[in-house]
């Protein structure tokens, strides 16, 4: 989040007069400026002069850092997004949340069996769930959270992990869970054992793997770590797009 | 669970609050107190009379005479809501509704009854669930 | 469902569910504890049906007592539909059985009597009610002080009925975690009763009660001096070992006292 007392806003407070078309009011943690239309949260915000030293990750939707809470002028509900993905919108109050301090339970995955109660034994405050919605309200990437939890708790690891396949781990369901449920570690937890345990294994990796382990790849890796650079960007352009055929891989 | 010594100072405090007992239980649950008239069928019927304090009958007559001390008492955490005193009262009280507002008036001032990370027990794996939910849904607010 | 199919009946599982949330709401003011209740409901009216059969004695109970708290209260249906603004407004409409009382009522214990393929013959039960199904006496399925349905369903299927006065008090419930001792000894004080008149096996209804009954009830016998735990059978094991139907679901392997032995020296397996 950025420092108010260190960087100034290169913006003063707007008067009213002065709101042209083309710009949206906004509203950061109450203090009002106009922005251009057309600009994500993430970007609204650096141009009110803001620096984001934190609430700030991959700025591509993917991390889950810049989760804001959002509401609209004249409504009373509050939203959720992340705010390098959402567009200002105007009369929208904003705050980041940069943090969330969300327990983490310590287990090691190697001694875990995908039993049904796994899950529950690990995190038991998933029988709190009251089932009121209020984490699926607050997701910003759509994923029906609480059915996800409500599988977790009935023993279905797998559905658990392909309804929570989308989670970005930003927080926002375990703020405002009425009953602590840390729902982004129960979803982890879920695709974790499924990876391991339940989902099929990639026979195809095996294979590459031991002939990697077996020395296979060993010479051509040593003759392109001596060889030299102008030979490898000479290799590099003349290179097959195509997949090789079988046997010259 | 028994109660640990920072629950006993916390009740404490509630101890000097003015609230009358018998007003908060006829607000949280819509049953009168003082239409008790101590006859004792409750106590006869409950399946867990033997491993209380004080008996429900006795619960009811602390609210009655706003005794503070019940909210201390083993008997409203060991009752586990089977209704049978409620189907037997002769002046048709619903006491499961009065022992759950009595656990209410605590675990709405955040003093939970149980504490989940103190939950060890290897059994976890094999209780089913639905005795999860039960237990934290009476015991933590 | 292999039972309902042979008894010539059809249930439609449900696509969409969640927890119910095991108990109900006990205070006057409080709603939030009737929504997982209400959405489960919502979820039977979505999917076109306005009857739901229930399994569980404990879910019975709790869907029982929200259906009826937001029928006899319009301000508390209101305030949870509007509080559940995605999904669709509950109407009220949908009734809750229990699976016993399809048995009872739909099906017909006597349609049960003439499907009997192997009768329990000899098999002294003693039927075990406990409390969710009987109380309280509004959403009760039977006489909560002296009920008879699984007495009349042992009877159907060839069995002879140890009755007991324990049948309907609490096995525990949740207390099996926190305070499990208190539940063995009840689950040795309820069975005591059955061993005494002579009782073969238990007969019960509820999921947690056939875990406290059998579980801690084997834990009693280091509590109590000479107690033995006799073995603990969930209804429909015993419909199904009556009708025939294949015995692998039954996962008679998996209780804590020993139930195949039993069966075995009375003939049905």
């Amino acid at each position: 989040m950025s420092e108010n007392n260190n960087i100034e806003a290169s913006q003063q407070e707007t008067n009213d007069d002065e709101i042209k078309s083309g710009f949206y009011e906004i509203y950061v943690m109450g203090k009002r400026y106009k922005v251009p239309i057309g600009m994500t949260i993430m970007k609204a915000i650096e141009y009110a002069g803001y620096q984001f030293i934190r609430s700030c990750g991959c700025r591509a939707g993917f991390c889950g850092a810049c989760s804001t809470v959002y509401r609209k002028e004249d409504e009373q509900k509050l939203n959720f997004a992340l705010a390098c993905q959402t567009l200002v919108e105007d009369g929208m109050y904003l705050v980041q949340i940069p943090f969330v301090p969300a327990s983490k339970a310590k287990y090691d995955i190697d001694e875990l069996k995908p039993e049904e109660n796994t899950i529950l034994s690990i995190y038991p405050e998933i029988a709190r769930c009251v089932s009121c919605n209020t984490c699926t309200k607050s997701c910003p990437q759509d994923i029906d959270v609480m059915m996800y939890i409500q599988n977790a708790l009935r023993g279905n690891i797998q559905k658990a992990a392909e309804l929570s396949f989308d989670c970005i781990q930003c927080g926002m369901c375990a703020m405002r869970c009425p009953a602590d449920i840390k729902h982004y570690h129960v979803g982890q937890l879920a695709r974790r054992l499924c990876g391991k345990y339940l989902d099929e294994k990639s026979e195809n990796l095996k294979v590459r793997l031991q002939e990697v382990l077996d020395g296979k790849y060993d010479k051509e890796i040593e003759e392109l770590m001596t060889m030299d650079p102008d030979k490898v960007i000479e290799k590099y352009k003349s290179r097959s797009i195509e997949a090789a055929e079988e046997g010259k891989a | 669970m028994s109660t640990t010594s920072k629950k006993r100072k916390e009740i404490k405090i509630l101890e000097k609050s003015d609230g009358k007992l018998a007003d908060e239980i006829l607000e949280l649950s819509g049953e009168n107190v003082y239409g008790c008239y101590q006859c004792g069928t409750c106590s006869s019927g409950c399946p867990f009379i033997e491993e209380m304090d004080l008996t429900p009958d006795e619960v009811i007559r602390f609210a009655v005479l706003d005794k503070k001390e019940v909210l201390e008492s083993k008997t409203i955490w060991l009752c586990a809501s089977c209704y049978t005193c409620a189907e037997r009262c002769p002046r048709d009280l619903n006491i499961t509704k009065i022992m759950e507002a009595l656990r209410q008036i605590l675990l709405r001032k955040n003093i939970d009854e149980t504490q989940i990370t103190e939950l060890t027990d290897e059994e976890k794996k094999k209780i089913p669930q639905l005795a999860f939910v039960c237990l934290f849904r009476k015991n933590i607010g | 469902m292999a039972i309902t199919e042979a008894l010539g009946h059809k249930l439609i599982e449900m696509e969409k569910w969640n927890c119910c949330g095991v108990v109900a709401s006990l205070t006057s003011d409080d709603l939030m504890h009737h929504l997982a209740s209400i959405r489960n409901l919502i979820h039977v009216q979505d999917e076109g049906e306005d009857k739901v059969v229930v399994l569980c004695d404990m879910c019975t109970n709790t869907l029982k007592q929200t259906n009826l708290r937001v029928t006899e209260s319009q301000d508390d249906l209101e305030t949870l539909n509007e509080f559940m603004d995605k999904e669709n407004e509950y109407k009220g409409n949908v009734t809750v059985i229990h699976f016993l009382e399809f048995l009872r009522d739909e099906v017909g214990f006597d349609v049960i009597k003439k499907k009997v393929k192997r009768p329990l013959k000899g098999l002294r039960i003693m039927p075990y009610y406990g409390c969710m199904l009987l109380r309280p006496a509004e959403v009760a399925i039977d006489d909560p002080e002296e009920p008879r349905i699984l007495a009349d369903l042992i009877k159907a299927l060839g069995g002879e009925v140890v009755d007991t006065p324990y049948k309907i008090e609490c096995c525990g419930s949740y207390h099996t975690i926190d305070q499990k001792d208190v539940t063995s000894k009840r689950a040795g004080k309820i069975s005591t009763f059955g061993v005494d008149r002579g009782a073969d096996c238990i007969m019960l209804s509820c999921p947690l009660c056939k875990y406290n009954l059998d579980t801690r009830g084997k834990e009693a016998e280091s509590l109590i001096d000479g107690y033995h735990q006799i073995p603990v059978f969930y209804y429909t094991q015993l419909i199904a070992l009556a009708l025939g139907l294949d015995m692998e679901p039954l996962d008679l392997e998996g209780h804590a006292v020993d139930p195949i032995k039993i069966l075995k020296e009375r003939g049905i397996v």
